[in-house]
Parts: C-alpha cells; sequence; structure tokens
C-alpha cells in the first residue's frame, strides 16, 4: 500500500461518503454543504490525476460560484427557516434499485476491459501537467478555438437569461430612468 | 500505483449516487444538486482517462474544462428557473409544479 | 551565509532521518510542521499588527492609540486576547451546531492558505505551484463560503441578511481582482508566483501596470472587507452583521482573519506588483530577500490603513454600482489593452515597460474623460431637478 493509494482510497471513501450525504440529507443546507465536501474530494483527485490547473478551476469555479449559487437558492425558496413536508419520493425504493441496476451495468463494463486493470499511468509529458499546452491548444485556430468560443457565448446566454428570468416581474416599472 | 479501473469505479459510483438524488428527491434544488454530482463523476471519468491513456493529447482536459463551462451555465439557469417558479408558485417541490396553468 | 533556509531544511531533515524514519515520512512530517509553525507565527504577528493598526488610526484621527499597556501600547491585543479567552461563548438557541463551529475555521483557513504560495525569499517559499494566482482566488473563495455559513447557522435574520450582503460584496469584487491577476501573469508568462516574482528582475510590474495594481489594489481591499467597503460588519449599521451570534473567541476568530487578510493583501500586492523580495542584493543574501519582502508588504499594509482612516463607508448600492459599471469594464479594458499592446511590443521591437506605460497612461486619461463627463451628467440632471422641483431636492445619484 503507497502513500498514494492510501491518499486515493481515503478521499475516494470521503467523496463518495460526501455524495450519500447530499442525496439523503433531510436538511438541505446541509446538503448542499455536504456538496461542498464532494466538490473538494473530487479536486483532491484532480490533483492526484496531475491535472492541477483543472483542480483549482473546480475549487473556484465549483465551490466558490455554483455551491454559492445553491446555497442561495435553497436559502431563498423556503418560506419558513425550517424545510417543511417529506425530503424524498414515496417511490424512492424504485430509485434506488435503478440506480443499483446502473451501477452494475457500468461496473461490469469497466471490469471487462483488462486494459484498465493495468496497474500504474502512462508517462507524463509536459512538467506542468500540460497547462501551457491547454492555454494555447484552447485559441489554436486548428484545435479547440472554436468549442472555446462557443462555450463563452454559452455563457454569455446563460447569463443574460438567467438575469432575464430571476428579474421580479414589476422591475421594469418600478426604479426606471 | 493506482489503476485505472479504481477511478473508473469511484466515478461510476459517485454517478449512481447523483443518479439516485435526481430520481429520489422532491425538491427542485435537490435534483440540481444530483446533477451536479454526476457532472462531477463526469469530469473525474473524462480526466481519468486523460492522464492514463493519452497524457500526450490535451483533449481531454479541454472537454473537462468546457464541462466546467456548461455545468456553471446550466446551474445559473435552472437556478433562476427554480427562483422564478418559487415566486409564482411558492413552491419547489416538483411534485407540486405539475400544471401547465391554473 | 548562501541560503540559510536551505541550510535549516537540511539539518532537520538530517536530524529526523538519524532517528530511523523513513525519508518520504520525514518530509512529510517536516511539511507538516514547517505548515503549523508558519501559521501560528502569522497569528501571532497578528497580535502586532492589530496594535499597530490602532495605533496608526489614533494619529490618523489626531489622538494616541492605545498606550496604557506595555511600552506604547503593545501588550494591548494580548490584554484583548485575554479578555476575549475569558469571555463566555454565549451559543444562541436554534443554531445549527456544525455548521455554527466550522464557520470560523473557514475564514481563518482561507486567509492562512494564502500564505502557502508566497514567496517569502529566494527558494523559501510553501510550495512552487505552478497555478499559484488561481490557487489564490480559490483559497479566497472558501472565506466566502465560511461567511455565509456563519449568517445562516445563527437563527438570526440580521445575521442571515448581513451574510447575504456580504457574500454580494465579496462575489462581486472577486471578477475585477481575478481579471487584474492575470496582468502579472501576462508580463511574466507563467501563473506561479516564484516564476511572477523572478521576472520582476529588472523592473518590477507596478511601473508597466499602474492601472491594473490600483484595481487590484482597491478589489483586494472590497474583498477584505475594509472600509471603505466594510459595510460587512458594520457597526452602526446591520449590527455587526453575519458574525453578531458569535462571542469570545470565535469572535476573535473573525477578527483576526480579517486582520491578517488586510497584510495578506500587502503582501500579494508587493509580490505581484512591487516584485515581492527583489531588491539590490537579495540573490546572494537570501535573509536580504526576506527583509525587502516585509518591508514592501509593510508599506502596502500602511497604505490600506490610512485608506481605511481617510474614507467613509460606501452603502451597498454605490459598492456594487462602484464595482459592475467601473471596476469591471475598466479591468476588462486593462486586459485586453494589455495583452494586445504586449504582443505589438514584442512583435515591432519597442520597450515592452514603455509600450504599456504609454497605453496604461492613455487608458487612465480615458477614463478620467468618461467619469468626468458621467459626473457632470448627474450634475446638471440634479440642478435641472432642483430648478423644476423648487426646493427640497432628494439628491439621489444615479
Amino acid at each position: 500500500m503507497t502513500v498514494l493509494q492510501i491518499v486515493f482510497l481515503v478521499t475516494g471513501f470521503v467523496t463518495l461518503l460526501a455524495g450519500v450525504m447530499v442525496v439523503a440529507s433531510p436538511k438541505l443546507v446541509h446538503a448542499a454543504l455536504w456538496l461542498i465536501v464532494s466538490l473538494a474530494g473530487v479536486a483532491v483527485l484532480f490533483v492526484l490525476l496531475n491535472a492541477n490547473f483543472l483542480a483549482v478551476v473546480q475549487v473556484v469555479v465549483y465551490i466558490g460560484a455554483i455551491a454559492i449559487l445553491i446555497i442561495f437558492a435553497v436559502m431563498l425558496t423556503r418560506r419558513v427557516m425550517a424545510d417543511t413536508g417529506p425530503t424524498h419520493n414515496p417511490s424512492w425504493w424504485l430509485a434506488l434499485i435503478s440506480a443499483l441496476v446502473l451501477l452494475g451495468g457500468l461496473l461490469a463494463l469497466i471490469l471487462q476491459v483488462p486494459a484498465f486493470a493495468q496497474a500504474g499511468p502512462t508517462a507524463q509529458p509536459a512538467a506542468d501537467s500540460g497547462l501551457s499546452d491547454l492555454g494555447t491548444a484552447l485559441v489554436d485556430v486548428n484545435r479547440f478555438l472554436l468549442p472555446f468560443e462557443v462555450a463563452s457565448v454559452l455563457l454569455l446566454a446563460a447569463l443574460i437569461g438567467a438575469m432575464a428570468i430571476a428579474r421580479p416581474a414589476d422591475a421594469a416599472e418600478e426604479g426606471g430612468e | 500505483m493506482i489503476p485505472l479501473s479504481w477511478y473508473l469505479i469511484l466515478s461510476a459510483l459517485l454517478f449512481c449516487v447523483g443518479a439516485f438524488g435526481v430520481l429520489a428527491r422532491r425538491n427542485a434544488v435537490g435534483i440540481l444538486m444530483g446533477i451536479e454530482l454526476m457532472l462531477n463523476a463526469v469530469n473525474l471519468n473524462l480526466v481519468a482517462f486523460w492522464r492514463y491513456l493519452t497524457p500526450g493529447l490535451i483533449a481531454g482536459q479541454v472537454f473537462t474544462l468546457i464541462v466546467f463551462a456548461v455545468a456553471a451555465s446550466e446551474a445559473s439557469v435552472g437556478l433562476a428557473l427554480i427562483i422564478s417558479i418559487y415566486r409564482r408558485r411558492s413552491t419547489v417541490v416538483v411534485d407540486e409544479i405539475n400544471l401547465m396553468k391554473w | 551565509m548562501g541560503d540559510p533556509f536551505g541550510l535549516i531544511g537540511q539539518w532537520l531533515m538530517d536530524l529526523v532521518t538519524g532517528w530511523g524514519m523513513q525519508p518520504v515520512a520525514a518530509l512529510t512530517l517536516l511539511r507538516f510542521l514547517g505548515a503549523a509553525i508558519l501559521a501560528t507565527v502569522l497569528l501571532l504577528v497578528c497580535f502586532l499588527l492589530i496594535v499597530a493598526e490602532r495605533k496608526l488610526l489614533g494619529r490618523f484621527q489626531d489622538r494616541y492609540g492605545p498606550n496604557r499597556v506595555g511600552p506604547w501600547g503593545v501588550f494591548q491585543t494580548v490584554a484583548d486576547f485575554v479578555k476575549l479567552i475569558g469571555k463566555e461563548i454565549v451559543v444562541p438557541d436554534g443554531i445549527d451546531k456544525p455548521v455554527y463551529w466550522l464557520a470560523p475555521l473557514l475564514v481563518v483557513m482561507s486567509v492562512v492558505g494564502i500564505w502557502a504560495v508566497v514567496p517569502f525569499a529566494p527558494g523559501f517559499l510553501g510550495t512552487d505551484l505552478n497555478v499559484g494566482i488561481l490557487y489564490i482566488v480559490s483559497v479566497g473563495a472558501i472565506g466566502t463560503l465560511g461567511i455565509i455559513m456563519a449568517g445562516w447557522s445563527s437563527n438570526n435574520k440580521f445575521a442571515l441578511l448581513g451574510a447575504f450582503r456580504a457574500v454580494a460584496q465579496l462575489v462581486s469584487y472577486e471578477i475585477p481582482m481575478v481579471l487584474t491577476l492575470l496582468v502579472p501573469t501576462m508580463l511574466a508568462g507563467s501563473m506561479g508566483i516564484a516564476a511572477i516574482v523572478e521576472a520582476q528582475k529588472d523592473m518590477w510590474f507596478i511601473t508597466a501596470a499602474p492601472l491594473a495594481a490600483l484595481v487590484f489594489l482597491i478589489s483586494s481591499v472590497a474583498e477584505n472587507g475594509r472600509a471603505p467597503f466594510d459595510l460587512m460588519e458594520g457597526e452602526s449599521e446591520i449590527v455587526a452583521g453575519f458574525n453578531i451570534e458569535y462571542g469570545g473567541l470565535a469572535f476573535g476568530m473573525f477578527y483576526v482573519g480579517e486582520f491578517l487578510h488586510a497584510f495578506t493583501v500587502g503582501v500579494l500586492f508587493s509580490t505581484l506588483f512591487l516584485g515581492g523580495w527583489q531588491g539590490p542584493g537579495a540573490e546572494q543574501f537570501p535573509l536580504l530577500g526576506l527583509v525587502y519582502f516585509f518591508a514592501k508588504a509593510f508599506v502596502v499594509w500602511f497604505i490600506t490603513v490610512w485608506i481605511r482612516g481617510s474614507f467613509p463607508r460606501v452603502r451597498i448600492d454605490q459598492l456594487l454600482s462602484l464595482n459592475w459599471k467601473f471596476l469591471t469594464p475598466l479591468a476588462l479594458l486593462i486586459v485586453s489593452l494589455t495583452a494586445v499592446v504586449d504582443k505589438l511590443a514584442v512583435e515591432q521591437g519597442w520597450s515592452r515597460i514603455l509600450a504599456l506605460l504609454a497605453a496604461n497612461g492613455a487608458l487612465f486619461v480615458g477614463t478620467m474623460a468618461v467619469l468626468g463627463a458621467y459626473g457632470r451628467s448627474v450634475r446638471l440632471r440634479e440642478e435641472r431637478l432642483r430648478a423644476t422641483a423648487g426646493g427640497l431636492s432628494t439628491g439621489i445619484a444615479r
């Protein structure tokens, strides 16, 4: 058992446990905080995979923005300071069975391919985990410029759309010029 | 060292946990949290494959970055929709949002 | 005298492996030890910083600061700390216990974590991340989380409102901060902070990007929650905001986190724009680099205290409109202008620094012109209102 294996097992266990608490927690704010633990666990796994730029982007985007947005949404969408009513469907057992069936199918697929079970990754090509290559690839016309630009248009559309949707209905009349 | 299958199994588990959350939760924000778990599982899968099979091709990391951008936009629009629904119906329990018009 | 820090590290390593530990375990132990020592030293330095700040503020306000406890009052913070520990932590009813206790930890963690990537002297830094700048942003985002946890778990509507306002401020001012952090990245060609400090060997980045430095300073001060942006815990406004239900040592952690963050802002600014440990003779004598580093950080910290003592508090709507209508477009312009001019200067063979300085100057003149025109239009509108209303003018600034 090398140190890296122990680190992976601990992080993986924490991430999974946090994921289970996300979907099982009766209080939604607790579920949001467990989601943050799960996201942080995934960031640690990214570091283990030598993708440290993606790890910090994960923390900044997911934990620093999306998780806070989710917490705000949870706090703004309840009438009293406590959750009311059951938090899961009456047919949650059906959901559990389908999730387990899906898990079984995925595991069967994964364990079938012998190449996946080989220990150890192939050699790491770049010393900076591909950071400079990532930067050039995103703006290179022959490589990934188009997906990059489309993603930025998507973000702009989401920004404008979210503002337009969440605007209070009478904001157009009050507070005008 | 850590075999690739360990990462894949972990991401499969995380994906199924997220799928359970989407299917079993009653609150719309709870469903969105399950979706975020699934997207994270997908990202983990992508980066694991990049690292183990094709570390020379940067396409794995680019794909993950695009998934980040998509997840961010989907979360923001989804939460804006949920807040807007809450303003009209005073509820975000998906069982109660089952009428198109009054 | 060549490399004192490397010598100390090597001596410790030999000591621990001499006791029979594996090298990997010894390295891990020493790293944890180093992190613990750094965090402890920082929190202890805060004691002196708080007293220094109070005395400075006192002098700005034409009075002595605290001068009773110890020579010139230097033990004031120790006395305050002893008092804080002795206070009963009144835990309100109906709080969310794990979230309530975790929040101050996250806030202090987010500040101390920044120091892991800051280079104190050549070869003397916590860890040389090649994405150091983004790491700083990410660790700062965790502090925002701590604040919202504190506000929500207190079972108090005012705390929640204060937390909402605080998070709105913090999340908004992250954007110009991140955008202007791109400028030293572009000028140095790397996101690693050690590389940025190395690239400032010939000329500090503040000469090539003064506007970016100014915008970074403003947004960092706003991120920190210091005056004039100290709406987060305006004592006279929202009754101390999100930390209203925290007493004793729990409040002390928020307090210490805020003051340490103020010093960290000074450190970051001096590292990114003023050359960090660079100075005459710093490469031969790393201790001299350490001295330069702290001297520059103290100068910038003094400027932030000066700002605190000089400006009144900004309202929340003025705060947000300052960010979204002024700082963010300005930061975007700075980043695009720097990128274009830098590339042009390299291609055409101009001096990079002179070209960038000229571009910054042009942008500054343009910004002042736009602000002047906007101010004039607001003033004209108000005079027109006053003329037609004839009497009371509400004087609402748009």
